[in-house]
């Protein structure tokens, strides 16, 4: 990202701001899309432009500027201090600079094969035969397959001495296969939710793993037009990485950012059941329970050095031993809140300023087999990737449905049902968690979708988990 | 040139440079989409965050021997610079565009005709907007976001077609909550900021607290006559445009209308829907820059009389194209009133619920028609035509084809219009017009 030298446009900057900091973000979007073995999307979408923030009389002020030359960016800090100045008398909480830590360095995601290893023609050859593979009978009727590559170029300077570059490489993976028959149809994906997104390279489109995956995928989908429908009933609740990667996202990032606690999000994302006075005491879920924010886990998704606030990011448990521990909340949440949080202040690109946002939010490894798992379960449903999911404002109340579920029986897994669900309450539900898989059950997923914020954002956000099982859930098919 | 803008002269500029720059077997439609706009989160009525953001876009779309690429690219202020930076993306594309796959459902770029559009509205100041909002929202707390500015999108393609809409909106999208944490949501929303009418939106809002200072009432899972207030279907409207009225939708196998186009599954004769432009909120050329007809009827008494299909789907499904987007979302829905009046509401639930609002709606089976979703802010328990408390937050799951079908009772004689208050990529535009409706029976679950 040499277009640009920031240090020299945060230098020509002249406002009387008590802090100033410039964001560059430049991120190019390349998605690539086959249905049915004909392309639908080639297409390439580069953002580039500057965050201009700056604090006067403790208030905070922004605009995201696409214009970058010195008076574009002198400018633009006129009109943020001056925006800040106005509102500055009707601040809900009056910052200083301890807001944007001083913190100097650099992060680049890991990878082995550069974007520019496979040609735009090899992956839309790739992507066919995808298609081609998923489609293993004539009772699939649909297919089709997306491989998205996110190249983003982040550089932030500031007044009080930050300098700090990092350089993500992101894919994300997706195919899908639908099948009918009669007046049954039954989707099948790679995990659900875009799920299979990481920091990476090239070298994740290995075409024989692939192309196997594929055609489990268009099996699965074609085996559960004949599937018994989801039992209904309180059963055991076994569930995969890939809904897990859904379950720890809603019910306890969303219910743990410090920003809706304080009640920012009230509007539109929602509050939360969690209190200020509950973390160090709440017991959020079972004693095996262990939650960890941890951006540094080398090609998860959302993996990163430092927040857009420029704290330097680190692993931090956020249910240790079951109990609530520590929020999800930026500087800005600690220094309002008084709680401890993390480096998650985060924007979605250049023209969105930052909020708390979920990073990686992992479930910790526990001791048990899949099979140990299955075999102490008299009567349960397992459950893979997500294609459903809807919780309430405060986090408590949610259902969540997936794609494929088998039933276990007697400690055994007895047959494959279809349209499989499942409700609950975020704390009697993750007080019910009875095992966690081991380290060979452990998976990292991700998804590129989470919204929040007004203005609105969206962002990206990395989830690992081993399997899990939950006790005398309540279960139900489809309509 | 003389009444153009900055942002519609640049656009000009850039699209005759490019233009020139095409060979003769190659086809270009270029976008535009941009927004100058002014952002004051807002919460317990103080100020959060305060900013701006000045953004656009330009997206190319390269046709060239039947195969098709698309870029798009953030427009620098310099138009000497975008000339060079999109001319060079151009470049790129032809170099991409030769290694791709023949698609056999291209649509090739037409001239069937331009416009222009430039819908001029009076808004605050920058300067003045904090200063105008915060008072009058003392005393109580009041939380969500004003946003107000010019939005802009263009289109034009290298067979001379172009199309400009812009456009001054603003919005403030509202809750306000009691101390014990009920909160009634609110809108103020237009083209002409009017301080007497917002004071009063304002004030309106904070007379409806008072009913929610009744105590809570806990209902237990169960189906319950209910009214849905024009918000709430509004959103189960929007439901449609994902997964629903799409044609693409229909032949992948991923619509909630499967059943009525395979198996002639009909909904109430009182539900009719139209894609209905005539309110001019929303530009009527799509991606393509192909203009929609002005009102097309999608379910008429309870049938499903049209489906959005893009021209994409007329040439891979054999359906006529009606100049859908791309997407095939509606644009601008409009539901016909009916005839329960708006006073007669309470009265004619008798014993049930009034919904207000609703919250995070998901297909959980998506096939069967089915929705999940949560009741939201001010919603009431009624008993024989009085309102007696507000509910605590109650979890639904239940089909399409029972609350706009078999169970729908009365359709309001109101219309209400829903803007679109959304900013992912961008301030959106237009709203959902519809009235309320009346439901025999609707499935609680948690």
């Amino acid at each position: 990202m040499n277009e640009i030298h920031l240090k020299n446009l945060l230098a020509a900057v002249d406002v009387p701001a008590d802090w100033i900091g410039l964001r560059e973000v430049k991120e190019s979007t390349t998605t690539r899309y086959v249905r049915d073995s004909k392309p639908q999307a080639n297409v390439k979408n580069t953002s580039h432009g500057v965050m201009v923030e700056v604090l006067v009389d403790g208030q905070f002020g922004y605009i995201g500027t696409n214009r970058m030359d010195a008076e574009g960016i002198s400018n633009a800090a006129r009109k943020a201090y001056e925006q800040a100045k106005l509102a500055s008398k009707y601040s809900i909480y009056h910052f200083t600079d301890a807001a944007r830590p001083k913190n100097v360095g650099t992060y680049q995601s890991p990878y082995l094969k550069a974007i520019d290893s496979i040609l735009p023609g090899e992956v839309n050859e790739l992507l066919i035969k995808v298609n081609n593979a998923l489609k293993v009978s004539d009772k699939v009727i649909s297919v089709n397959s997306l491989i998205r590559i996110v190249e983003s170029d982040h550089h932030f300077v500031s007044s009080n001495g930050s300098d700090i570059t990092q350089n993500f490489l992101m894919t994300t993976f997706d195919m899908q296969s639908t099948a009918q028959d009669g007046p049954i149809v039954q989707t099948r994906s790679h995990g659900g939710l875009r799920g299979f997104s990481h920091q990476q390279g090239m070298e994740v489109f290995d075409e024989s793993v692939i192309i196997d995956q594929a055609r489990k995928i268009g099996l699965e989908s074609v085996e559960l037009l004949s599937a018994d429908e989801c039992p209904s009933g309180k059963m055991g609740l076994v569930l995969a990485p890939d809904q897990m990667m859904l379950q720890i996202h809603e019910s306890i990032g969303h219910a743990t950012e410090i920003d809706r606690i304080l009640g920012d999000e009230r509007n539109y994302a929602g509050w939360s059941f969690v209190k200020p006075e509950d973390f160090g005491k709440l017991q959020y879920g079972s004693e095996i329970m262990n939650v960890t924010f941890d951006p540094t886990v080398a090609g998860e998704f959302a993996s990163y050095k430092y927040d857009d606030g420029g704290q330097k990011a680190e692993k931090e448990y956020i249910v240790k031993d079951g109990i609530l521990v520590r929020g999800l909340g930026g500087k800005e949440s600690q220094i309002r809140s008084n709680l401890p949080g993390v480096a998650n202040f985060r924007a979605s690109l250049w023209n969105r300023a930052p909020i708390d946002r979920m990073a990686n939010l992992n479930l910790e490894p526990g001791q048990s087999t899949f099979d140990e798992i299955i075999s102490s379960i008299d009567r349960g449903v397992y459950m893979e990737s997500n294609r459903s999911w809807s919780i309430d404002d405060y986090r408590n109340k949610f259902q969540f449905g997936c794609e494929y579920g088998k039933l276990i029986e007697n400690g055994k897994i007895t047959k494959t049902v279809k349209n499989p669900n499942y409700r609950g309450i975020t704390n009697p539900f993750w007080n019910s968690l009875k095992m966690i898989g081991n380290k060979d059950t452990f998976k990292c997923y991700g998804t590129p979708y989470c919204g929040k914020g007004e203005p609105n954002q969206t962002i990206r956000v990395g989830h690992a988990s081993p399997v899990a099982y939950f006790e005398n859930v309540d279960v139900f098919g489809g309509a | 040139m003389s009444n153009q803008g900055h942002s519609e002269q640049l656009f000009e500029r850039v699209c005759h440079a490019l233009f020139q720059e095409l060979n003769k077997d190659e086809y270009l439609t270029l976008s535009y989409g941009g927004e100058n706009s002014q952002f004051i989160r807002i919460n317990n009525a103080k100020v959060r965050q305060t900013g701006l953001v000045n953004d656009a876009d330009i997206s190319l779309e390269l046709i060239h021997d039947k195969r098709i690429c698309y870029s798009s690219l953030t427009v620098r202020e310099s138009i000497e610079e975008l000339i060079v930076q999109t001319i060079d993306e151009l470049k790129r594309m032809r170099s991409e565009v030769i290694q791709l796959p023949e698609d056999p459902y291209i649509v090739l770029p037409e001239n069937s005709g331009s416009s222009r559009e430039v819908r001029k509205g009076s808004l605050l100041s920058i300067e003045k907007a904090v200063d105008a909002l915060l008072p009058a929202m003392e005393g109580v707390d009041l939380v969500g976001i004003y946003a107000s500015g010019k939005i802009y999108r263009g289109n034009a393609n290298s067979l001379g077609q172009k199309h400009w809409f812009e456009t001054d909106t603003f919005s403030l999208d509202y809750s306000i909550v009691t101390p014990d944490h009920k909160m009634v949501k609110g809108t103020y929303a237009g083209t002409h900021w009017n301080q007497n009418a917002y004071e009063e939106n304002i004030q309106d809002s904070k007379k409806k607290l008072e009913l929610m200072n009744l105590p809570v009432k806990k209902l237990e899972p169960g189906n319950y006559r209910t009214w849905f207030a024009p918000s709430a279907v509004a959103d189960f409207l929007g439901m449609l445009s994902w997964n629903g009225i799409s044609e693409a939708a229909i032949q992948q196998g991923n619509s909630a209308l499967l059943k009525m186009r395979n198996e002639g599954v009909k909904l109430s004769d009182k539900f009719n829907v139209n894609e209905d432009f005539s309110s001019g909120t929303v530009p009527r050329f799509n991606e393509k820059g192909q203009i929609a007809p002005e009102k097309l009827t999608l379910f008429n008494n309870g049938d499903l009389a049209n489906t959005l299909v893009s021209s994409r789907s007329e040439k891979e499904y054999k359906k006529e194209s009606n100049f859908a987007s791309e997407g095939e979302y509606m644009r601008s829905p409009v539901m016909e009133t009916g005839k329960l009046s708006e006073s007669e509401v309470l009265k004619t639930i008798g014993t049930g619920l009034y919904l207000s609002n609703l919250h995070y709606l998901n297909w959980s089976d998506n096939i069967g028609g089915r929705i999940t979703g949560l009741t939201r802010y001010a919603c009431f328990w009624v008993e024989n035509g009085e309102i007696i408390a507000p509910i605590e937050t109650m979890r639904f799951d239940d089909t399409l084809y029972r609350f706009f079908g078999s169970e729908l009772e009365a359709v309001g004689d109101t219309s209400k219009f829903i803007p679109e208050v959304g900013t992912y990529e961008g301030r959106e535009l237009g709203g959902t017009i519809c009235p309320g409706i009346l439901v025999k029976s609707f499935s609680l679950t948690l």
